[in-house]
């Protein structure tokens, strides 16, 4: 059976009529053409297509796009200003060589976003058990870890790394 | 450094601009105008005869356009999948070679072997008929492990191939082994398994097949690290398609790690299906289905004896193998366990005498292929693993013992007793410099102290040595190749000056795009924005065997030296017409043609510009144009080198091994790109570690049924499970045969990591008496080595 769902994706309103079992993730690749969210495995394992929907990071594949209906999302492709400039957690990983192949990258840019919004120092081990849900088969997380804490910096400002300290 | 982005200077990547904002184009990406979708009918038998297949319900599902079988390819004389070694036995036999049909006719050999597809306007619609295709399967008995196969009596996977075996293969010699054995002061036995492992690159494998009527052109999108290789091989040996006539491209692609490199039969067929359906047919696999069916890596079952003298001196190896090669030989796969591993079986020693054997068996599994390293990580666990346990028989330090064994870098060029001539390497410098960054000497201290938590504190050394930059061709076809394994590059300037580079390697994470240019920014001093990497598309690059085997830089990066020798070359022709001097006067100063002892030059950029706006040029002489194409065979391979050192900690209430530190020394040879290079030895590491604590392919023996097919099943390395690490380069022992001086950097952390990890596991059980624990060390696995060792203990408890 068809229905339809509407949402808000990178800021703008979007709808359209799917089959029920659509699952955002294929929601947002096949309908909307927003092929950044990536699926790497079908048991929701590996966190290519994690997304923010109202803020916080999702599995795009746990979810179906009429669970979605009337939500912000927010995909890798929203992530840059207008004018092109990188969000400071995608200009961290391109500073630390926190990418590889790239497949991993979208997942991997939305959790760390989600993991340091409120934690502008986090640990080493906080990071890691933060990316717990994210698989790089590319990196060895070692450079990862550098962009997030450096991203997590960028995003609080070096005001908020002092207050921290 | 002339130039900042030139070589040796961490540049960042180019391509990490679409990366990270989600603009990259992988195949899955891609759709094409009135595309089809299909879905892969899979035998849920490891092993059976399949009667008949009734597509007629299916047919009758909502959106289903085709359902094809092998049947109907057999009566479009589709052909076998070819094997791209041949391998023969001690007895001159060649290898048993049964045919592998893309999809299967009479036999499924093991569970995810393709036995239809179901083509449909939507993927779900495909993927529900796909469940109505009644397939009328005759269960036979299945051989799921390769003792398994090799007993006495066992089923059959190929009728042609008695007892399951695919050949028995031998390198060295055997009677200087025997001699020196029998003067043996200590032999050293070890019974090892090196585990099955699944690659797992992120991006699963997916193919779209398109037909144009209107010109007879097919084009096969794929994700493959080897363009040019799979449309040679499936146009000429699989589709009987014209290469003129058949465009593979390898956009995007998400990781390789050796499992992309293979011609896959779902390439093949959808290729096939998009001219049977008049419309383009697109395939992605479910990570399920690529558990199942993408080429596994490793599988080794080995005995080995290492023969020393009184000093701890090794006097001879013996090494007696069994390789895994799954239902069928998958493109690379007999050259894995023979050419790849046995060869590297000195490693860094100068052990006199080696003999070893090869049994490489059919089973009801996936096949085996090449995976990050390939047949080196096997040869290195194995020689480490011998060498530790014979440090502690002998009671010679484990590093000491190494030291007396090392090839001194003096005997360079070294010709080992299993066919290679190692160039370069210092392995004694390699461990001297890295026992400071471990603080080897107080490692004691902090053995101490982890005790007093409770914990067991082990470290472990593995050196290693591997053969890359695959390969010399005379060399590879006389160990059975059957194609010459050089690479190819143009260098076409434009007139306006800049550059598009087009190379027969393939990135899939390497950022060749950023390395490459580097290498051309520096050569003629011009700035990388201007230098354009392209590869990937068969309709663009002239030729190239592609990556893997860390050939790219080695192969590919010298193929591009030389064609900039040779666009050098004709830019100092046209510099001599232009500044009117004889060519001989003309000298390159850092990327500027200068008239020795004048102040008259020219940058390429002017140069370029009158190779295609010539108006006087001496047409007898000098032709228009600045492009130029050169192809690269390898001399010798390059053998990078390295000391890997990891520290464990075991809780042994719990099994749980916790990686505490790990170091490694690796000797690239030149390093273009530091950073770039750093990830690739981390991202190695992981891998290794994976293999050693982690990962596991399991097949049921009885059923052959997967039992590790998913990510809930197979424990792939998480950001928790690994450290960081400390990278450290040797640059001092350039590689000698190749114009830039490097080895490969792109499989090293694997080989090196999994023997330094176990052996590392080992030391910290040894206070147990626990002297080998096959991978992964699993915390089950380690706890029950610890009781089994202390019965006592374990009884007290």
């Amino acid at each position: 059976m068809p229905c339809t769902v509407s949402m808000t994706v990178n800021g703008k309103a979007v709808s359209r009529e799917v089959e029920e079992r659509t699952l955002l993730v294929t929601f947002l690749r096949e309908h909307l053409g927003l092929t950044g969210t990536h699926v790497g495995c079908d048991t929701s394992q590996c966190g290519a297509c994690v997304v923010h929907v109202d803020g916080r990071s999702v599995k795009a594949c746990t979810m179906l796009a009429a669970q979605a209906d009337g939500a912000q999302i927010t995909t890798i492709e929203g992530l840059a200003a207008s004018d092109g400039t990188l969000h400071p957690m995608q200009a961290a990983f391109r500073e630390h060589h926190g990418l590889q192949c790239g497949f991993c990258t979208p997942g991997m840019v939305m959790s760390a976003i989600d993991l340091v919004k409120d934690n502008a120092s986090p640990t080493e081990q906080e990071i890691r058990e933060g990316l717990e849900g994210n698989i790089c088969r590319c990196t060895g997380y070692h450079n990862i870890v550098k962009a997030v804490k450096a991203g997590a910096e960028a995003m609080h400002g070096s005001g908020a790394k002092v207050a921290a300290e | 450094m002339a130039n900042p982005n030139g070589i040796g200077a961490s540049v960042r990547r180019r391509e990490d601009a679409r990366f990270l904002t989600g603009r990259g184009t992988y195949t899955d990406d891609i759709n094409r105008p009135n595309q089809t979708h299909a879905v892969l009918v899979r035998s849920p038998y490891a092993h059976a005869r399949i009667g008949g297949i009734d597509a007629a319900e299916a047919m009758q599902a909502p959106g289903v356009i085709a359902v094809l079988t092998g049947a109907d390819m057999e009566v479009d004389k589709v052909g076998s999948l070819p094997c791209g070694w041949q391998i023969h036995s001690k007895d001159g036999s060649p290898m048993k070679e049964p045919p592998h049909f893309p999809l299967a006719r009479d036999r499924a050999r093991y569970v995810g072997d393709p036995v239809a597809i179901v083509i449909a306007e939507s993927r779900e619609q495909a993927r529900d008929a796909a469940e109505l295709v009644m397939v009328d399967y005759e269960e036979l008995p299945a051989v799921a492990t390769s003792r398994k196969a090799l007993a006495e009596g066992a089923p059959l996977v190929h009728d042609d191939a008695a007892g399951n075996v695919c050949y028995d293969w031998h390198l060295g010699d055997l009677a200087a082994a025997d001699a020196a054995f029998a003067q043996a002061a200590h032999v050293t036995k070890l019974d090892l398994v090196n585990n099955r492992l699944i690659p797992n690159a992120m991006e699963p494998r997916a193919a779209i097949g398109e037909y144009d009527p209107a010109n007879g052109d097919y084009t096969l999108t794929t994700t493959s690290q080897n363009p040019h290789v799979i449309r040679l091989l499936m146009g000429a040996f699989v589709l009987g398609i014209p290469e003129h006539k058949l465009r593979v491209v390898a956009p995007d692609v998400g990781g390789g790690f050796g499992s992309k490199i293979f011609h896959y039969g779902e390439e093949a067929i959808v290729t096939w299906a998009a001219r049977k359906v008049g419309r383009p047919v697109k395939w992605t696999a479910d990570r399920s289905e690529s558990f199942l069916s993408d080429a596994h890596g490793r599988d080794h079952v080995s005995h080995a004896e290492l023969a020393l003298d009184k000093d701890g001196h090794f006097l001879a190896l013996k090494v007696s193998t069994i390789a895994n090669m799954g239902a069928y030989l998958s493109t690379f796969a007999p050259s894995v366990p023979t050419y790849l591993y046995a060869t590297l079986l000195a490693g860094q020693y100068k052990t006199p005498a080696i003999y070893a054997e090869v049994k490489a068996v059919f089973t009801n599994t996936a096949p085996v292929d090449a995976y990050r390293g390939a047949g080196r990580p096997e040869a290195c666990y194995l020689i480490e693993r011998l060498v530790e346990i014979a440090a502690q028989e002998t009671g010679i330090d484990k590093t000491e013992i190494r030291r007396r064994n090392f090839i001194p870098a003096e005997a360079m060029p070294y010709q080992t007793p299993v066919a290679l001539q190692y160039d370069t390497g210092d392995f004694a410098k390699n461990l001297e410099i890295a026992l400071p960054l471990v603080d080897y000497d107080g490692f004691a201290a902090r053995k101490a102290e982890s005790a007093r938590r409770g914990k067991l504190r082990g470290i472990g050394f593995a050196t290693y040595i591997e053969a890359c930059g695959i390969a010399p061709s005379n060399i590879a076809g006389a160990l059975g190749a059957r194609a010459g394994l050089y690479e190819s590059a143009e260098v076409r300037f434009h007139p306006t000056g800049s550059v598009t580079v087009f190379t027969g390697s393939h990135s899939h994470g390497q950022g060749h795009e950023t390395t490459f240019a580097q290498i051309v920014a520096e050569r003629f001093g011009i700035p990388i924005e201007n230098v354009e990497i392209v590869h990937g598309d068969t309709a663009k690059v002239p030729f190239g065997m592609g990556t893997y085997g860390s050939r790219s830089l080695a192969v590919g990066g010298s193929a591009l030296v030389k064609a900039m020798d040779k666009v050098e070359r004709k830019a100092r022709k046209i510099a001599a017409h232009m500044l009117e001097a004889a060519e001989t006067d003309i000298e390159v100063k850092d990327g500027r043609f200068v008239v020795a002892g004048t102040d008259k030059s020219l940058s390429i950029g002017d140069i370029a510009l009158q190779a295609y706006v010539p108006h006087n040029f001496p047409l007898d002489e000098l032709e228009p144009g600045l492009d130029e194409q050169a192809f690269y065979d390898p001399k010798n391979f390059t053998y990078p080198n390295g000391c890997h050192v990891c520290e464990v900690e075991v809780d042994p209430e719990t099994g749980v091994v916790e990686v505490a530190s790990f170091a490694a020394v690796d000797d690239f040879g030149r390093v273009i790109n530091p950073l770039i290079v750093e990830g690739q030895v981390h991202g190695g590491l992981v891998q290794g570690i994976g293999q050693a604590l982690y990962e596991n392919c399991v097949y049921d023996e009885d059923s052959g049924q997967l039992i590790t097919g998913s990510y809930m099943d197979y424990c792939m390395p998480r950001a928790d499970d690994v450290p960081s690490f400390t990278v450290r380069y040797h640059e001092d022992q350039p590689c000698t045969h190749n114009p830039l001086g490097v080895k490969g950097c792109g499989e090293a952390g694997t080989i090196g990591a999994s023997a330094a990890v176990m052996n590392a596991v080992v030391d910290a059980l040894s206070d147990y008496g626990v002297t080998h624990i096959d991978m992964p060390a699993t915390p089950e696995k380690v706890w029950q080595a610890i009781r089994r060792a202390t019965p006592a203990q374990a009884a007290a408890e």
